[in-house]
């Protein structure tokens, strides 16, 4: 394809851009204990949860932001944030979709996310973040019936203080790292799922993520308990508005797998990856860590990540139970001036565990991408056995695609294995479509979604479609 | 007195007649060295080795070359080639054979090269392992006074080996030694260099060496590191590499002995047609460590790499692998090929591996694999089904996995001393003649 030809292409615009105009409560810029402390009295908080927030803001003022991964930005001016934001009168938040402001729905059509449609089509209950509190939640009778809890993080600190206290931070501790830290002093909504011993949670649950009122980072903590023998299946979906700052999104995500409990945790991550110049996008800097506690549970983390200006992102699996097993399937796209670094950890601890990690990079425009992901197998993990496959595609000359897999193996009954590739959409592959009458937009597209179908076909149904279309949108043109 | 202190200490005692390059750059340094001290594990070049044991050494440096004339027979590889030694660093002229050398090569200790023609090694010596690559580089620099200059005019072919041993002696104070290789190979040159290291067992000395290789358009040169010293040895080099157009580099890093050893590996291809094959073997046992750096820059289109590194631990030994390919931007027609794969033969030995892809260019073709696993059961119990007993089974097998990479060693005598080696320090030790004997009558039923 002629080189301008392409270069037009890759020009896309950003189809999901707008702003909705809803006022916000909002706070001044700026992060003190006093911000914590309004944040929680908001939120109708316990002490407790308090003294956790401060307790994890003392420890975030002596850590320094991570610097090792393979990202490029300007330093984040924390002071420059403002760290709450709700829609307005949060007392007369709707009970039903009816009482939903007719504004937000109109943005969720305009997202194609028809909600009482879609919710009632596919039977999900969607628990939708608009900017940091819980706006509307459906099919909580459902729910409620099979026993299963699913509600903000802030309800459930309210409604199950002594789930939330028994959990909270067990999985991500306050200090685990610079974003979770701060994330643990400042989150102001999240999901909240439990679901009690031996129940099948009825339907997918999913929340779908916007960012709105601008300069507001979000600060999402999601937690997910699965008891002994229960499943979930846990849908996140995000778009978000075009602007022209960076806002930041630090969100923690906790996973908890009793005995024989399975969890499948699946994200597509559309958020506005920022002009052409690399301008406004979001900086997603994630921490998401599942724990299989108990034995034979099993933790499944399968993300489609097209959006962001900057995304730090590791889905993990601690395997602590014995027979235990963690999956991470991914696909990450960049264009653009869009970086990634993301990828996984797979800490063996319990006998017999087992993980799989699929990982498939695509990098064109001007961007660059990393896989960084470990492997770790303890001295006590007997028998524990690994595969990893992360293949890198690369469309254009201009673009950047790394692989940085770490494996620590500490047990010589362990069977660990990695492989990589990195290589380009072989000319002859185009030739073979063109050859049949495909034109080269959708034979690449063909090739892409080919060399992606492991991953996606491990997404729940419904994700499945938008996330194939999510791909060719944001690969759209960029043909090599 | 902080470590670096210490050890730079030491420089004093020589030195009044070095020309003024030289001591600048020994200067510089030791001033490198004396800023960064020596790495910790919270560099992620060091996470996996703790340098502690050589921090807190005292090391003196020896004076003389003498070496007990029994052990150098039985130490020595059985080599028909050009001989250089070193012992503790010190050039032994008595043990070296380096008469009857082809026209246009010049192999003699650098130490001579300086005294001779100093501005004739100015040049090269310390272009390609600048003072800022790592400490050790740096502390190497402040020091390196002797060592190897290997230099071949365009188009010449050295007939034999060219055999660098260095040697490391045991009793009284432990020593350190900070010798420097430097190959330049002529255009359409070709040559192999072996360089050997081993010494009396209870050796407890600190080598750090550094190594530099010219190659320049359509040369060919085969390196070889042989790494066999006892098992209290410290053990820390460098190889740098710079390869013009259409010339061959071929590393054999093949690493069994020393407490500690750490071994960085690094090829700039910068022009097309540059291949270099990296071909590593480690098998480590007891407490011992070794930690492998590989790195192969792709500067250029139409480059080619190709890496083999293969690990065997047994015991409390623990092994790091670091293999890193760099594909820069526009270097296109890349092809880069990369396999790291562990054996564990103990419950307590650990493996650390990293195999890293970094690529700027969209037409390559780059694949890496790290494998890590124990024997096949299969294959043992095909093996006792032909009446052979488990322990030679295992023993086989263990030596069929380093055969990937052995197969590709082309002197017999490096070969033989290894797989020999392997053999003999096996769980249950085995004669190599044995195994070979067992090997083919299997073969032949």
């Amino acid at each position: 394809m002629a080189s301008e030809e392409m270069e037009q292409l890759v020009r896309r615009e950003y189809k999901q851009g707008f702003v909705t105009d809803i006022e916000s409560d909002t706070v001044p810029p700026g992060l003190d204990e006093s911000v914590i402390a309004f944040i929680s009295q908001k939120k109708e908080e316990p002490q407790w949860m308090l003294e956790w927030r401060l307790e994890a803001y003392r420890r975030w003022l002596d850590m320094t932001p991570p610097s090792w991964a393979h990202l490029d930005y300007p330093p984040i001016d924390y002071q420059a944030i403002s760290y709450y934001s709700a829609p307005k009168k949060p007392e007369d938040r709707p009970q039903s979709l009816d009482e939903v402001d007719p504004k937000l729905l109109e943005t969720y059509e305009k997202l194609g996310i028809p909600l009482h449609e879609r919710a009632a089509l596919a039977g999900v209950a969607v628990d939708a973040v608009f900017d940091s509190v819980s706006v509307t939640t459906t099919f909580k009778e459902k729910l409620h019936e099979a026993g299963v809890i699913f509600c903000s993080i802030s309800e459930a600190i309210r409604e199950y203080p002594e789930l939330v206290r028994q959990y909270l931070g067990t999985v991500v501790p306050q200090s685990d790292n610079f974003f979770a830290a701060l994330n643990s002093a400042v989150f102001t909504d999240g999901s909240f799922v439990y679901v009690p011993e031996g129940v099948t949670c009825p339907m997918e649950l999913s929340t779908y993520f916007r960012i709105n009122a601008a300069n507001t980072g979000q600060f999402e903590r999601t937690l997910i308990i699965c008891d002994k023998q229960a499943q979930v299946s846990y849908l996140e979906g995000c778009t978000a508005p075009q602007r022209d700052e960076n806002q930041l999104h630090a969100a923690v995500v906790e996973l908890v797998a009793l005995e024989d409990a399975y969890i499948k945790y699946s994200t597509v991550q559309n958020w506005y990856p920022g002009d052409e110049d690399g301008k406004g996008g979001i900086y997603n800097f994630v921490t998401k860590r599942g724990d299989c506690r108990g034995d034979r549970s099993r933790i499944s983390w399968t993300q489609v990540e097209t959006g962001s200006a900057i995304t730090w992102k590791y889905p993990s699996c601690v395997l602590r139970g014995k027979e235990s097993i963690g999956e991470f399937y991914s696909v990450a796209v960049t264009n653009g001036r869009q970086q990634a670094d993301t990828g996984t950890k797979m800490i063996h601890i319990g006998e017999n565990t087992r993980s799989t990690i699929i990982s498939k990079g695509i990098a064109a425009g001007r961007s660059d991408q990393a896989y960084r992901g470990l492997v770790k197998i303890g001295s006590r993990a007997k028998g524990a056995r690994n595969y990893t496959q992360c293949d890198s595609l690369l469309i254009g000359d201009q673009c950047g695609a790394h692989t940085f897999p770490y494996q620590e193996i500490g047990n010589s009954t362990a069977t660990v294995e990695h492989e990589a590739t990195t290589s380009k959409i072989a000319d002859d592959q185009l030739f073979y479509c063109r050859a049949r009458g495909i034109d080269e937009e959708d034979a690449v597209s063909m090739i892409v979604n080919g060399f992606c179908k492991d991953v996606f076909q491990e997404l729940p149904m419904e994700f499945a479609v938008e996330a194939e279309a999510l791909l060719n949108v944001t690969l759209e043109g960029s043909v090599g | 007195m902080s470590a670096p202190e210490r050890f730079l200490e030491r420089l004093t005692a020589r030195r009044a007649e070095d020309p003024s390059w030289v001591a600048a750059r020994r200067q510089a340094g030791a001033a490198r060295f004396e800023a960064l001290g020596f790495p910790t594990r919270r560099d992620e070049e060091w996470k996996y080795t703790d340098v502690r044991r050589i921090a807190e050494g005292d090391f003196a440096l020896a004076t003389d070359a003498g070496y007990d004339a029994e052990g150098f027979e039985v130490q020595r590889l059985e080599l028909d080639a050009y001989r250089l030694v070193l012992v503790d660093g010190v050039f032994s002229a008595e043990l070296s054979r380096l008469e009857g050398l082809p026209a246009g090569v010049v192999v003699e200790p650098l130490s001579q090269a300086l005294a001779d023609n100093h501005e004739a090694v100015g040049g090269s010596l310390g272009r390609l392992a600048g003072v800022d690559f790592s400490p050790f580089t740096a502390l190497n620099t402040a020091f390196a006074d002797e060592g190897v200059v290997v230099r071949l005019s365009p188009g010449t072919v050295v007939d034999k080996p060219i055999y660098v041993l260095m040697l490391s002696r045991a009793g009284g104070q432990p020593v350190m030694s900070h010798p420097r290789v430097l190959i330049e190979a002529g255009a359409r040159s070709e040559a192999t260099v072996v360089e050997h290291y081993t010494g009396e067992p209870e050796a407890a000395n600190f080598t750090n060496v550094v190594t530099e290789v010219l190659l320049e358009r359509s040369a060919i040169v085969d390196h070889y590191k042989l790494q066999e010293t006892g098992s209290s040895d410290m053990h820390v080099a460098s190889i740098h590499v710079e390869q013009a157009r259409d010339s061959r580099f071929a590393s054999f890093n093949l690493h069994l002995g020393g407490a500690l050893v750490r071994n960085d590996l690094v090829a700039d291809l910068n022009a097309e047609g540059a291949e270099t094959t990296y071909n590593g073997l480690f098998f480590v046992q007891g407490r011992q460590h070794v930690d492998n750096h590989t790195l192969v820059n792709h500067n250029a289109p139409r480059t080619f790499s190709n890496e083999n590194y293969k690990g065997i631990l047994d015991e409390r030994s623990h092994g790091v692998f670091n293999g890193k390919v760099f594909v820069k931007k526009d270097a296109q027609q890349i092809e880069a090929y990369q396999n790291n794969a562990n054996l564990l033969l103990s419950d307590r030995a650990e493996i650390d591996t990293k195999p890293e892809l970094v690529i700027y260019a969209d037409d390559v073709k780059c694949s890496h694999g790290a494998t890590t696993g124990q024997l096949d059961e299969e294959a043992v119990y095909a093996l006792r089904t032909r009446g052979i007993d488990e322990p030679m089974a295992r023993a086989l097998l263990t030596l069929a996995f380093a055969g990937e990479v052995m197969e590709r060693v082309k002197l017999n005598a490096v070969a033989e001393r290894v797989e020999r080696a392997v053999a003999g320090r096996l769980p249950e030790r085995f004669n190599l003649a044995d195994l070979v004997e067992t090997a083919e009558a299997v073969q032949e039923s």
